[in-house]
């Protein structure tokens, strides 16, 4: 990579909640610029945990998080949560306006885009995702594959450094999973995507991390992790039935 | 599965009164609603006139009369009461078919079947031609208090999100063998209820992480509805002007 500057790091990430249960235990991750990296593990690893870390809803009690060079603080909230861009799962949660062009429009005009600028910025996010058609309809009347996709448009809208996908595959039938697909991986943008879907992982990221019990346990190639068994199971994963990784092992040898 | 279409009060289509503006129609019905109940209860004809204005309303809006009806159940909770008052009110009486009923009590409850009647038609029609994203923008060029139109309009996105959590809790439970019939069952319907608090509460708080993500900081830039020109003012207020000429005429005979 030709920009030494990272454009996510994290840094010993070590989190308790308020009630005392510890979930991160000091957690290193770093992504270059334009990187596509999948995060797995178990339910409970602290996977979510980590990602509310990432634009400073969560706040480390030890370590610390930096987006493109500018560090996670409170004084800079406003722009962490330009860089870093969440997709949640539930598209209910993450599309809360009455219209699309309204919802798109939300996170731009938090920074203070307005008029013919705040427009175009509208128009870009939901042509990436195929869905400029539907700028004018309520949410609601949106197919699910639709109002994910309308998600991912809404934090692509902010021009983000690091768009992170939390189980962007969840729900989706196959033909909606292979478009949403095609637009992920049509984007130049750094991208974090944490999911069970170990085939989709493999289809979307080169690069994968395992987290469990609040520590990351592997960091390697999606492929030679996949194919590391004894890895896998030990910590609950396991690859779908009868699904045998395309070039796996040519990879992994 | 996917979106909701429980928004059956709106009837989408292009008639004159579609294309308004929310919020002309919001302050013509609202004018019209004081009206009618400022009239003097003993006008009958001026009742029987304000309907006729509304079927002509109802008309030009292209909805069918069999919709305005239908949708009139919502009054039957008042209608129960409004029969109970002549049995109740004391004072004169008057005989019908050898029952002794009140007086006053009659008297009452035609105003208030009448009243609430014509206020019902008044909504259906409203609600029949603006979609609930509509109102909610007329509201808020008409100034409501920017705190009420956002919880308006949180409603209305999440009113079948909700709607559908409850329907597949009702699902699940009937697939389980529940049929609820009796007091014996209130206690599960309860704890239906509470679990659809719980649900609703938590995804709240969901969404609230979500608008902070994308760099919420108080205020919900939603768009108030478009600017009304004097002719379309001068045209929604023809029902509520027409209706306070027949007030007054109601009031001038009564006096």
């Amino acid at each position: 990579m030709s920009d030494p500057t990272p454009t996510l790091q994290v840094r010993e990430v070590a989190f308790a909640y308020p009630d005392g249960t510890q979930v991160l235990f000091g957690v290193d991750l770093t992504l270059a610029r334009g990187e596509r990296v999948a995060l797995l593990g178990p339910n409970g690893a602290g996977k979510t945990t980590l990602v509310l870390h990432l634009n400073g809803i969560l706040t480390a009690g030890h370590g610390d998080v930096t987006v493109a060079g500018l560090r996670v603080l409170p004084d800079n909230l406003r722009e962490i949560r330009r860089r870093v861009g969440i997709v949640f799962q539930d598209p209910d949660d993450q599309l809360f306006m009455p219209s699309v062009r309204e919802d798109v429009a939300f996170g731009p005009r938090n920074l203070g885009l307005a008029g013919d600028e705040l427009d175009a910025r509208v128009h870009e996010a939901l042509d990436a995702v195929g869905m400029a058609e539907h700028i004018d309809r309520p949410p609601h009347h949106l197919s699910f594959g639709q109002r994910r996709r309308v998600s991912v448009a809404t934090v692509l809208a902010m021009r983000p450094e690091v768009l992170v996908l939390d189980e962007p595959s969840s729900n989706l039938d196959p033909a909606s999973r292979r478009e949403l697909a095609d637009i992920l991986t049509g984007l130049d943008v750094t991208t974090l995507m944490v999911t069970h879907d170990l085939p989709y992982a493999l289809e979307l990221c080169p690069r994968a991390v395992l987290l469990d019990e609040g520590v990351v346990v592997a960091d390697r190639p999606t492929g030679l992790l996949l194919s590391d068994v004894e890895l896998m199971r030990s910590h609950r994963l396991e690859l779908p039935y009868g699904f045998v990784p395309d070039g796996l092992s040519a990879r992994s040898r | 599965m996917s979106g909701g279409h429980g928004h059956r009060l709106f009837r989408p289509g292009t008639s004159y009164l579609h294309r308004l503006p929310a919020h002309t129609k919001l302050v013509a019905a609202l004018t019209f609603v004081l009206v009618v109940v400022a009239t003097p209860r003993q006008a009958y004809w001026a009742f029987v006139l304000y309907a006729a204005l509304q079927a002509l309303a109802a008309q030009v809006a292209g909805l069918g009369l069999r919709h305005v009806l239908r949708q009139t159940v919502v009054e039957v909770p008042f209608v129960l009461f409004a029969v109970l008052l002549p049995f109740l009110v004391g004072g004169d009486t008057v005989s019908v078919g050898g029952v002794e009923l009140s007086r006053a009590g009659l008297s009452d409850a035609w105003n208030i079947l009448a009243k609430a009647t014509l206020g019902v038609w008044t909504s259906v029609i409203l609600a029949g031609t603006t979609s609930p994203q509509a109102v909610v923008s007329g509201l808020q060029r008409l100034r409501l208090p920017r705190l009420v139109v956002e919880m308006l309009a949180f409603m209305v996105r999440y009113l079948d999100v909700v709607a559908h959590d409850l329907q597949h809790m009702r699902i699940a439970r009937a697939s389980r063998g529940f049929d609820a019939r009796g007091p014996r069952h209130w206690r599960v319907l309860a704890q239906s209820a509470g679990a659809l608090f719980i649900r609703s509460y938590e995804r709240g708080e969901r969404v609230h992480l979500a608008m902070l993500s994308r760099g919420y900081t108080g205020s919900l830039p939603l768009g108030g509805s478009a600017a009304a020109t004097p002719r379309q003012w001068a045209a929604a207020a023809a029902l509520p002007a027409a209706a306070a000429v027949v007030a007054v005429m109601a009031w001038t005979s009564v006096a």
